[in-house]
Formats: C-alpha cells, sequence, structure tokens
C-alpha cells in the first residue's frame, strides 16, 4: 500500500492533482460568486473565505515534514512548496479584500489600522512574514542562500501560523471553538518538532588526530 | 429484432421476498406513521393555534412615522438571511436554518418589578395596545455592518405608561426566550443564555424605542426575533433584544448579556459612536450591506437630534 502510494507521488502528473485540488476552494468560490451567493455581505464572505483557507493551507504545509517521517513517506516533500505557495495565494487574496474594500487602498488609513488594532498587527504581520518565503522558494533561491539559511528563513512560517490563529481568535466574538481547534492542530505540529529535534542524536563532536 | 422469451417474471422478482412477506406490517407501520402525524398536527394546533401572530402573517399598519429614513432598503433576502441570533447558532445564516420550527405561539409577555400595573400580555394584546407604525430604521451592528429595516410596531413607551413604574424604577430589564430544546446550538455561543438587555427609563420612553412585531408588512420571521423584540436604532445592534419574554423595572442598572460577558469591549449603553472604537476595531466606518466600500458611521446612528439630550453632561468615552 505504501509502496504504491510512493509510486505515485513520484510520478510528474501527481503535481497536476495536487494543483487541482488545491485550486478546489477557489473554484468553489467563483462558482458561488457567479450564482450571486455570497450571502448579504459579500466582502466579508470572501474575507472569512480566503482567511479560512489560508490558515488551513499553512496548517497542511505543516503536516507534510510530520507526514512524511512518520508515514515514511518521503515523497511528500515534493508537494510542500506548492502547498506553501498556495497558502500565499490565499492570504494576499485575503489581504486585497481588506486593503481594498475595507481600506479603499489608502495606504496611509491601513497603516494607521495596522498599528492601532492587535488583531490586525498581527494577521499583518503573518502575511508579511510570509512574501520573503513565497520569494525565496525557488530551487535558484536555496543554492544562492545555501540550505541551512534557507531553512532557518522558512522557518518564519512557525511564527506565521502562530499570528494567523492569534488573529483568528482575537476576531471572533464569543464562539472560539473553532481557532482553538486551529490553534490545537498547530501546536501539535510544532511540539512534533520539537520532539523530533530533541530526539535527534546531535552529531558527536569528535577531534580526530590529524595524523 | 430479438425478443427474449426466457424466464417468467413473478412478483417476487419485483418485491424483495423479506419486504413481500413483510408488507402488511410495513403497510401497518407506515398507516401508523401518518396517524401519528396528522394527529400530532391536530394536538399542536389544539396546543398551539396559529393566530395573528403566526410569523409571516400581514399586519395592518396604519401609520407611517415621520422617524422614517428615506434611505433605500435592505432586502427582505439580505434581512432574513444575515442575522446574530446566537440562541440559533452563531453562523449568521444559522438562524435562518435553524430558528424555522420556533415556536412563537401562545407567547407571553410579563411586565413585572417597580411597576403599579403588573401584567402578562399574550401576542394578540400586544398587537392591539396601540396603531402599527411602519418605521425605517438604520441599524448598526458593533461588528461593522449597517442595514435599513422597514420594521412594525410602536413606542415602546405606550406599554411603560400603562403599566404605571413606580417612583423606583430607574431601569428596565429585558429578557429572551430560552429554550434549549427548541436552540440545541445555544450552548456552543460562548455567552450566557438566556439573553438579557436593559435600558435607562428615559431611553426606554423615548419616542425612538420601538416595541417591534414586524418587518415588510408582516409580523416577524422567527430569525428576526419573532414574535416580539425591540429595535433602538441610536445603539448598537446588540441592544435590540429579540423575542422578549419578561420586561422588568428595576432601581439599579440591570446586567446585559454582552458587557457581562466582555465588560471591556461591550458596556452597557453601547449607543452608535464613531469616535469610541471598540477595543478590537474601529467604529469610524461601516459596510451598509449591499455595497462594497465603507461608509462613516454617525454619531448615534443619526439619530442625535431625537436623543443626544439624554446623554448631555455624560463622558461617552467611559461610559460607552
Amino acid at each position: 500500500m505504501r509502496d504504491l502510494l510512493r509510486k505515485l507521488l513520484v510520478k510528474k502528473w501527481s503535481k497536476v492533482v495536487v494543483f487541482l485540488l488545491c485550486m478546489v476552494p477557489l473554484e468553489y468560490l467563483g462558482l458561488r460568486a457567479y450564482q450571486g451567493e455570497l450571502t448579504a455581505n459579500p466582502v466579508e464572505f470572501v474575507q472569512h473565505f480566503t482567511g479560512d483557507w489560508t490558515l488551513r493551507f499553512l496548517l497542511i504545509t505543516l503536516s507534510v515534514t510530520p507526514l512524511r517521517k512518520l508515514l515514511n513517506v518521503p515523497e511528500l516533500i515534493r508537494f510542500r512548496r506548492m502547498l506553501g505557495l498556495f497558502a500565499f495565494t490565499y492570504v494576499s487574496l485575503h489581504f486585497l479584500t481588506y486593503i481594498g474594500p475595507d481600506q479603499s487602498f489608502d495606504l496611509g488609513r491601513m497603516w494607521k489600522d495596522v498599528v492601532k488594532r492587535p488583531f490586525v498587527t498581527v494577521g499583518f504581520l503573518g502575511f508579511v512574514l510570509l512574501i520573503p518565503l513565497a520569494l525565496t522558494s525557488t530551487k535558484g533561491w536555496i543554492r544562492r542562500l545555501g540550505g541551512r539559511s534557507w531553512q532557518a528563513l522558512h522557518r518564519l512560517i512557525y511564527v506565521t501560523a502562530l499570528c494567523g490563529v492569534i488573529h483568528y481568535y482575537w476576531l471572533v466574538k464569543s464562539d472560539h471553538r473553532l481557532p482553538l481547534l486551529y490553534g490545537a492542530i498547530l501546536a501539535v505540529l510544532l511540539l512534533y518538532r520539537l520532539v523530533d529535534s530533541l530526539l535527534k542524536p546531535r552529531p558527536a563532536v569528535s577531534v580526530s588526530p590529524a595524523s | 429484432m430479438l425478443i427474449r422469451k426466457e424466464g417468467k417474471l413473478t412478483y417476487a422478482d419485483v418485491t424483495p421476498k423479506g419486504l413481500y412477506f413483510n408488507r402488511r406490517q410495513i403497510l401497518g407501520a407506515i398507516g401508523i406513521v401518518g396517524v401519528a402525524a396528522i394527529g400530532g398536527k391536530v394536538v399542536s394546533d389544539l396546543v398551539w393555534p396559529e393566530t395573528a401572530a403566526h410569523a409571516g402573517a400581514k399586519l395592518n399598519v396604519t401609520v407611517k412615522s415621520p422617524f422614517s429614513t428615506t434611505e433605500k432598503l435592505n432586502t427582505f433576502d439580505d434581512i432574513t438571511h444575515y442575522n446574530n441570533f446566537y440562541e440559533f447558532g452563531t453562523d449568521k445564516g444559522d438562524p435562518a436554518k435553524y430558528a424555522k420550527n420556533f415556536r412563537t405561539s401562545p407567547w407571553t409577555v410579563t411586565v413585572e418589578g417597580e411597576v403599579k400595573k403588573p401584567a402578562q400580555y399574550s401576542m394578540d394584546d400586544i398587537l392591539k395596545l396601540a396603531p402599527l407604525e411602519e418605521r425605517i430604521y438604520r441599524h448598526r451592528c458593533v461588528e461593522g455592518w449597517s442595514i435599513v429595516v422597514p420594521w412594525i410596531g410602536y413606542s415602546l413607551s405606550t406599554l411603560i405608561k400603562l403599566s404605571e413604574p413606580t417612583e423606583r424604577a430607574k431601569f428596565v430589564a429585558f429578557q429572551s426566550l430560552y429554550d434549549p430544546s427548541q436552540m440545541p446550538l445555544g450552548g456552543r455561543a460562548g455567552i450566557d443564555f438566556p439573553y438579557v438587555e436593559g435600558l435607562r427609563l428615559d431611553e426606554a420612553m423615548n419616542a425612538l424605542t420601538l416595541l417591534c412585531v414586524g418587518m415588510y408588512g408582516e409580523s416577524l420571521p422567527n430569525q428576526d426575533g419573532a414574535p416580539v423584540r425591540l429595535v433602538i436604532p441610536w445603539k448598537y445592534g446588540f441592544k435590540s433584544i429579540k423575542s422578549i419574554v419578561k420586561i422588568r423595572f428595576v432601581k439599579g442598572e440591570p446586567p446585559t448579556t454582552w458587557s457581562r460577558y466582555a465588560p471591556t469591549e461591550y458596556g452597557f449603553y453601547s449607543n452608535v459612536n464613531p469616535s469610541v472604537d471598540h477595543p478590537r476595531w474601529s467604529q469610524a466606518t461601516e459596510r451598509r450591506l449591499g455595497e462594497i466600500l465603507k461608509r462613516k458611521t454617525l454619531m448615534f446612528n443619526g439619530y442625535s437630534d431625537q436623543v443626544a439630550g439624554m446623554y448631555a453632561g455624560m463622558d461617552l468615552k467611559r461610559n460607552f
């Protein structure tokens, strides 16, 4: 079963399938827009929809490493960049609904809002931190930065995901079940990494004789 | 042309054997269910007779109010599918789905406390206390959206005068119905029920404060607070309590649901005020449903002429 999965995952078209799957929420949104089914408050609907999917894609992206290690399916790594870029796509649309309909593309006004309101501040921070990750997601940038520092930079996604969960939690008025669920999933994904790095045998620092 | 002749069909081929042999029991069961359904309807009609208060009934509106705005109305569809009525779920679309079978008849509103004439009013009583007026009000939610609604009702002051508050009555406390058997999602809302609200007596007596029984020419849809609610157009929407069962006149400021839940975010007064922000978001602008860009929020939601006098000398930043 796992061998079959691994064989399928290395196929070229597997990326196309994952890409199409990641597009489904956008297509659904487009369909609802076409049918005029964006509720009485379409701006808010699109804003919440893209916000929800940003968080989901961040969590899916962060699940790649634990899953490939726990299931022993290293091929999953092939999809991580695409998943991360989809998180960035959804957060960009989310940001557009904010700077456009909410702030009328007035940068000064937007900045005042960002500085003044903690829930906006934290959401904006999460978005901004994701920009360098999207820009350096190519193979060329991995080479230019070197694997180690590229990886260190890309750990910023932990901060972004945390910002996203807090942003959501602070937005909700009283029914906190969903933001808490996202928070719990994120906690598990980050704890896995912590435990994994603690258990990893560190290479012994050996001073080998020169001769 | 090929005509197959092989094999004769029997009834056993049409009806599976198990069902075939149990058909009497099955028919019997269907009969019992049917009789039960009809019987249930008869019983429910006896226990909850349909009256003029039934949601969707036409109301006889005789007065057009001078308080009405001429702004464009929001559609009936918008007003009935974008609701905050947490007893029926916290999503804006939940109340339309889950309040469908909400029983609003019979209904009793109890008036009690510091009044000379405590009473229990049926919906029929309430509908006959005063001629029904249509009032087209702006309605501003604390969340930053607004709608324009053609409400139907009359000034709450009519009912208050009838109840004859005593000297000691300074505030009015209101309570919504909470029936977990009809509101199964209420337990997940995060706020305590029954929902309670309150007004200072002069606010409750203000001519703008509407005891509302309908909208768009009909009795209130369930999700909009049937059968009777308040509409206080210069305050954030959550002050306009829905599905009222109790009105109590009291000496001191009564507790209110949202300020009890988060005292730093929602005050007792909760007047619409663009210069006092909610701690988490701005109240300077709002999105009128149906519009894309936000518009400026008006002081007291544009009703300063009628209400500003009541707050003269008060620090509205502290008494938010």
